[in-house]
């Protein structure tokens, strides 16, 4: 029985994990948002540009991410020395750097399936809705943004599985510091680097495991509930 | 009531429309491809017109010379569109309240009154999904009434409905017509349900308004025939159940001084105005009052206009005293009759050919106070 129980470090890191991981989602799930529903519905100069840049964390190797974080938002760096005057705030080297590291690296697997179900949302429906009375923001809060719903809950989950995995741009950021930064996947990494660390990597992987198929199902009940309640559309 | 004059582009198409339109049902009639949804959607104001004035019930929408182009959810326009719209996540009651919860719109009829007239008592809590299509597009009507609107616009509303749909929709379109107490832009392509709702009839083709006034005297112009389809072209004529008789399943229909058709159907009710729709191409014509014949309606008429045609047709207008009829001869025959303007004919009309969707009741004051143009 003593092979459950979770081990006071391999439990730090659980918990470090859904840390980062759901603050790394909350902040950035708005702004994905936002940016889908621009590159769906407006068209702008520069629109490839922003869905370029949106897409770079996905093609550039993590490690340069990583390296760019730190370049910017290191001690040294300008947005860095920028928060740490002015808020005395800073991402340096602790847990809240990792939950961005996360952030930009989950961004364009979550922006991609909200665009997708941004552009299904028929223009129609958005029309009739202000032919009603409906301004522009009511509109979007209570036609656009509830039909579209199910892609923005597949682009949270898919958005928080690669958050909790994250490692390159992470260890490469902010380092790999044991209660502040060593989450899941970095003390599997950091288990596989000691001598006879064999046991303790495996108890992670399947800590890990556990936690992935957790959070795909508990998405997946909550799409089928989300798709009764919207009803199948219609043509 | 309703005065619309725009010029602008839809696409490669340029519209020039003009007409104005009392109290009541106005349809929009053209072809498909005519241009009849750009104007409306320059009316409901999805689309710019690049000039022109557009006034309902005394309030200015558009003004392009006092720069005035109030937003859709400003115009108070409820507008019906062919494929019903509604939101599939929002249950029927919702889909109707939508105005009041979202558009901060007061209705101006009460909901449960709304939805007697229209019949949606039983699926108040479903959702659009489970609807069929009559259904849905009873709950698009509704939803547009209750918007508080100062004009009904109902583009095509029973294009995408099968026969029978049109045929549950259609007696809910006759309530509305007397009841809503709104006017009512009525976008078709369908001479059946144009000649049977509106009071008022504009004719578009090639993005421009060729004719407009009451229906009954754009429908006897002959020369509209290109615009309007030869097939369904023909005429209106008003009159007043005078006898039902039972045995043999007719009803007598008196169109003043003195002249009678029979149509087929029990439906009508004694004494009740009625509008009939007589195809052109049912109408024949003879010089002497025929007999031994088993065609029942034989009207004396008078021979007001031949059309110039060059194929193997052409149409004939007649009068019937104060009303009008077409009849769609071949050029042979007219020319055999040696029919000319001013001639005294007899009109034979199969009473067969009038049947149950040829005819509405009509607006009790239609006859009484006709539209002015």
């Amino acid at each position: 029985m003593e092979y459950l129980q979770l081990q006071p470090q391999e439990w730090q890191a659980l918990m470090l994990t859904l840390k980062v991981a759901s603050v790394a989602l909350v902040s950035v799930l708005p702004v994905a948002v936002f940016v889908a529903y621009a590159l769906a519905r407006w068209r702008f100069p520069g629109h490839g540009f922003v869905n370029a840049l949106v897409h770079m964390p996905l093609v550039l190797p993590p490690v340069v991410t990583g390296f760019l974080l730190l370049l910017a938002f290191g001690r040294s760096g300008p947005f860095g020395r920028f928060l740490s005057e002015t808020f005395g705030f800073s991402f340096a080297f602790n847990w809240t750097g990792a939950a961005l590291a996360a952030a930009v690296m989950a961004f364009p697997l979550i922006v991609r399936p909200i665009r997708l179900a941004f552009e299904a949302v028929d223009p129609k429906l958005e029309e009739a809705a202000m032919s009603l009375g409906a301004g522009k923001v009511v509109t979007f809060v209570v036609v656009t943004l509830p039909l579209a719903l199910p892609g923005i809950l597949g682009g949270a989950v898919l958005g928080f599985a690669k958050a909790m995995g994250e490692f390159g741009a992470t260890i490469t950021f902010v380092s790999n510091i044991p209660g502040e930064t060593r989450t899941l996947a970095l003390a599997l990494y950091t288990a596989t680097q000691t001598p006879a660390g064999d046991l303790a990597a495996f108890r992670l992987t399947l800590i890990s495991a556990f936690v992935a198929f957790a959070a795909l199902i508990v998405s997946e009940i909550w799409a089928r509930n989300l798709k009764r309640r919207i009803g199948a559309v219609y043509d | 009531m309703i005065e619309v004059k725009v010029k602008g582009c839809a696409g490669s198409f340029t519209i020039d429309a003009a007409f104005e339109a009392e109290a009541g049902v106005t349809s929009l009639f053209g072809q498909s491809g005519a241009g009849k949804s750009s104007i409306t959607n320059m009316i409901a104001g999805h689309l710019r017109p690049d000039e022109g004035r557009i006034v309902v019930d005394g309030h200015v929408l558009f003004d392009s010379r006092q720069n005035i182009n109030l937003p859709v959810s400003r115009r108070r326009i409820g507008h019906v569109f062919q494929d019903a719209r509604l939101f599939p996540h929002l249950s029927v009651r919702s889909n109707l309240t939508f105005a009041r919860w979202a558009g901060r719109r007061r209705e101006t009829r009460s909901f449960d009154e709304v939805v007697a007239l229209l019949g949606m008592e039983a699926f108040l809590d479903r959702k659009p999904a489970g609807l069929s299509g009559g259904e849905r597009q009873r709950v698009a009507i509704g939803r547009a009434l209750l918007s508080a609107p100062r004009l009904l616009l109902m583009d095509e509303p029973l294009a995408s409905l099968d026969q029978g749909r049109k045929a549950e929709i259609l007696p809910y379109l006759d309530r509305l017509r007397s009841e809503a107490g709104i006017p009512v832009l009525y976008v078709s392509h369908a001479m059946e349900e144009v000649a049977r709702l509106s009071r008022t009839l504009v004719v578009v083709s090639h993005g421009r308004t060729i004719a407009y006034g009451p229906v009954a005297d754009v429908l006897a112009r002959v020369d509209l025939g290109k615009a309007t389809g030869r097939h369904e072209a023909g005429a209106l004529l008003e009159g007043r159940v005078s006898g039902v008789d039972r045995t043999w399943g007719l009803s007598s229909i008196d169109l003043g001084e003195g002249r009678t058709v029979q149509v087929p159907g029990l439906e009508a009710v004694q004494g009740e105005l009625i509008r009939l729709r007589i195809r052109a191409r049912d109408v024949a014509i003879a010089v002497q009052r025929p007999e031994g014949l088993s065609i029942r309606n034989v009207l004396s008429g008078i021979v007001q206009e031949i059309s110039d045609e060059k194929g193997p047709y052409c149409e004939i207008l007649c009068s019937i005293g104060s009303q009008y009829l077409r009849a769609r001869l071949t050029r042979v025959s007219a020319a055999e009759l040696n029919l000319k303007q001013g001639f005294s004919v007899y009109l034979l009309i199969k009473s067969v050919a009038i049947d149950r969707r040829q005819r509405a009741p009509l607006y009790a004051d239609a006859r009484e106070n006709p539209v002015k143009v």
